[in-house]
């Protein structure tokens, strides 16, 4: 991604003109159903940013759910990423495992974790623990599989010649097996993140008492169209910034992966 | 599905007898060891059935009128709202794949509206269109597209240039050029984008059923929501999710199936050596 | 009888890139009468494919122009046919052999039925009848690439573009084709215009030799070439004349002065005038008559 200005500019000139037209298009005819961006980003303000600088700008209302729904999303994946590491690792590296686990593997994960929320609900009732499950469990699928996928794969000729200098178990697992799963794990990881957000938002929809869910609900009881709106721009705005951050992450971390390939880094 | 294909297969389906015998053990063990640790009673039967429990729920469902009426109506809506998405998709792909300008132009903001997750527009939708299938397809037509979009995109970008002028050296214009190489070379590509959007549209699905209830009409999503409201009903609503991974499963493998139907060419390419 | 021109090229120039860029092409004239075999040699990189390009309508010159029977080519003219060098990217892998053969077909007005036959028949010329119904990923490299050919052959074009169309097979499977080739003008009389890198076939297969400079290309020679029909792969190679033909070709590719006169070549280096190759028509068809 090339962060010269002509180019930045020119890249968002679509999302300028769609904006532009939408708001003369309000102010003119408009719909109640299409409330113009002005207002959009001023419920915006007003909801959640308009708070003191000691609060990260962050409103009441902001702390009270934007900041618990991030918190969710990050123990949920916090917890997918331990198990969906580990585990990956090791049936991956296991040939009768990966054998017999497989098809339930596959099962698993084609079954919707979104079908799986009621009964999520069921067993942690409403609340935090309910969602944290939901997010863990849904996804660690992506990381889960993509790690097995990565460790199976780890280059013979390499392991063998880790073999042959008599490197240590544990060593062969730090030096060559890890690093050998990382761009397969990350690729998981980039499914996962997206992911975490759409359960966040329907598990919270399904029922919570705070959260960015839990408000889209209010806006929904109330008819509140701008409001709903505000929630859907926070929610891509968010998902723009995790998108962002995991690359960042994976930028750091495979450095080496890039320049192995050819590719500039 | 990576790691899925067994031992030295000749059909090409991905399993070998041994490895079908493996999986199914698998999933047996699985079931058991489920079983033991339920009677155990480690967890309140209530809050957690025994998987026996469930599977004789599971084929309760299987005879019961109500829930094959709900499972018609999932398969319905999905499978409409992918034909729409396809319809839409495919065409849209081809034109923005051979126009890099408006191609650059949207492309930041197809990047920033990728993130939303769908199922935060069923709000929005729902208050718009209101409940019913309008909405369901609506939204299932919104989220399927963008896989099969991109998938296009990227299968138009693969197209062998030789293979375009080869057509060209015979005559043909670009509609002649886009009809006879371009699609059947991108074809695998969509594919596997349809694929993609099958499961999403299948869970974009319960999910606004389950949130909106029975008064959306019929689907799976409606019945695990109205399952979910009674006391120890959790092995229902077990038996329902079973049933709609299976189905996801199933949309999977029938559309596995008439791709190797349509493709031939590329699955045998793809496995015959050389 | 003076031959019609199936062919002008004059002055063609082409480089790519914007201004001056990389130029390709300096200048390119000559002449291609009906029912000739020309091949085109040069150095590596000289600019072949590009003339082959530009004749086929596929490059827009910068400079010059082609003129086919007589209507200047603009985009693809109708009534030619191309093969290219990469059967593997060239045939389609969707479509079994005998479609592929077909597909150009449906450009004209014919049934599915009769573009079927058609294609059959086109696989016939070339042998390979009987496996209309493989894929060409199932084929040999020979083989495809005789596919090819049938595609080419499908169309009954008045002009045959082949832009080095063995060099990707071995050389027992080289031999093979360039036979075939000969079979196939010899039964209808097509004009072909074959580029080529190897030098030994150019002279094997051709009843001209268009030798090109190093890029950007001009025409170095345009020989003829005297040598009896039909060519047998053993035989036409021992003979004298070939020998002297493809050593003055080899060293013209190369850059070192060529032989002016000898048997076998007519007119040395420098562009053959309309007159001269009717005369030397007159001349080697009158050889070929007097052997067997």
């Amino acid at each position: 991604m090339s962060w010269a200005p002509g180019r930045l500019a020119a890249r968002w000139a679509a999302i300028a003109a769609v904006v532009v037209l939408w708001q003369v298009w309000a102010r003119h005819q408009g719909s109640s159903f299409f409330p113009p961006p002005s207002a959009i980003a001023d419920r915006m303000y007003q909801q959640w940013f308009s708070g003191p600088a000691s609060h990260l700008f962050l409103t009441p209302d902001g702390v009270g759910n934007v900041l618990p729904s991030l918190g969710r999303i990050a123990a949920g994946l916090a917890i997918a990423v331990a198990v969906g590491g580990v585990a990956g690792v090791a049936i991956g590296r296991s040939v009768a495992l990966s054998g017999y686990l497989d098809p339930l593997l596959q099962f698993a994960r084609a079954l919707p974790a979104v079908t799986l929320v009621p009964v999520f609900i069921a067993l942690f009732r409403l609340g935090t623990e309910m969602e944290v499950a939901t997010i863990a469990f849904g996804t660690v699928w992506p990381i889960l599989l993509n790690t097995i996928d990565g460790a199976r794969s780890v280059d013979p000729v390499q392991m063998e010649t880790a073999r042959a200098f008599r490197l240590p178990g544990w060593q062969r697992l730090t030096k060559l097996i890890i690093p050998a799963t990382m761009p397969r794990f990350f690729a998981g990881l980039r499914l996962s993140v997206s992911l975490a957000l759409v359960l966040m938002v329907f598990a919270e929809l399904a029922g919570s008492s705070n959260g960015i869910g839990y408000e889209m609900n209010n806006a929904e009881s109330s008819f509140d169209m701008t409001w709903v709106w505000a929630t859907i721009v926070l929610l891509a705005l968010l998902g723009n910034a995790f998108n962002l951050l995991e690359q960042a992450v994976e930028h750091r971390m495979l450095g080496w992966h890039r320049g192995a390939r050819g590719r500039m880094p | 599905m990576s790691g899925v294909a067994g031992p030295a297969d000749r059909n090409g389906s991905g399993w070998s007898i041994a490895g079908w015998a493996r999986g199914v053990g698998g999933v047996a063990v699985f079931l058991l060891a489920a079983e033991a640790f339920g009677r155990a009673g480690v967890i309140n039967r209530a809050v957690l059935p025994l998987a026996s429990t469930v599977l004789a729920r599971a084929a309760g469902l299987a005879v019961s009128g109500q829930f094959l009426a709900d499972v018609a109506a999932t398969i319905g809506a999905w499978a409409l709202g992918l034909a729409i998405a396809v319809v839409v998709a495919v065409p849209a792909g081809v034109v923005l794949g051979s126009l890099p300008g408006v191609r650059a132009a949207t492309r930041a903001m197809v990047e920033f509206l990728r993130p939303i997750p769908s199922v935060a527009l069923i709000v929005l939708v729902g208050l718009i269109l209101g409940p019913g299938l309008r909405m369901n397809v609506t939204l299932i037509v919104y989220a399927a597209i963008w896989p099969v979009l991109f998938n296009t995109i990227y299968g138009l970008d693969d197209v062998d240039p030789v293979a375009r002028e080869t057509l060209r050296a015979f005559g043909f214009g670009r509609f002649g050029v886009i009809t006879l190489v371009d699609l059947p070379s991108a074809s695998p590509f969509i594919a596997t984008g349809i694929r993609l959007a099958s499961s999403i549209a299948i869970i974009l699905n319960i999910s606004t059923g389950y949130l909106t209830g029975r008064i959306s009409g019929n689907g799976i999503g409606a019945f695990i929501a109205e399952a979910n409201t009674g006391a120890g009903n959790t092995s229902l609503v077990l038996a329902a999710a079973l049933w709609a991974g299976l189905l996801g499963l199933a949309a999977n493998a029938a559309l596995v199936w008439g791709e190797r139907r349509v493709l031939r060419w590329h699955h045998s390419y793809s496995l015959e050596p050389a | 009888m003076t031959g019609t021109a199936m062919l002008e090229i004059t002055g063609l120039t082409h480089a790519f890139g914007p201004g001056a860029g990389h130029p390709a092409l300096d200048g390119v004239t000559l002449t291609i009468g009906e029912g000739e075999m020309v091949s085109i040699v040069g150095p590596s990189g000289c600019g072949k494919s590009t003339l082959l390009r530009c004749v086929a309508g596929l490059i827009r010159p910068t400079g010059g122009s082609v003129v086919l029977r007589g209507a200047p080519v603009d985009a693809v003219p109708d009534g030619l046919a191309v093969v290219f060098q990469d059967y593997s990217r060239s045939l389609f892998p969707w479509l079994s052999v005998r479609d592929n053969v077909a597909l150009p077909l449906r450009r004209t007005q014919q049934g599915r039925a009769q573009r079927q036959a058609t294609a059959l028949d086109a696989l016939g010329t070339v042998g390979l009848t009987d496996i209309a119904q493989k894929y060409p990923w199932q084929l040999s490299g020979g083989m495809q690439q005789r596919v090819a050919i049938a595609r080419a052959l499908a169309c009954d074009p008045v002009l045959l573009l082949m832009d080095e169309p063995f060099g990707s097979v071995d050389a027992q499977t080289r031999e093979d084709l360039e036979d075939l080739i000969l079979a196939v003008r010899q039964d209808s009389r097509m004009t072909i215009l074959m580029v080529t890198h190897d030098i030994d076939e150019s002279v094997y297969v051709g009843d001209r030799v268009i030798v090109l400079t190093p890029g950007p290309a001009r025409v170095r020679a345009d020989l003829r070439v005297d040598l009896p029909a039909p060519r047998d792969q053993i035989a036409t190679k021992a003979l004298p004349g070939f020998v002297h033909l493809r050593t003055e070709v080899s060293r013209l590719v190369r850059g070192q002065p060529g032989d002016a006169g000898g048997r076998g070549s007519a007119g040395g280096t420098g562009r053959s005038a309309p007159g001269d190759d009717s005369r030397d028509r007159n001349r080697s068809r009158a050889a070929r008559a007097s052997q067997a």
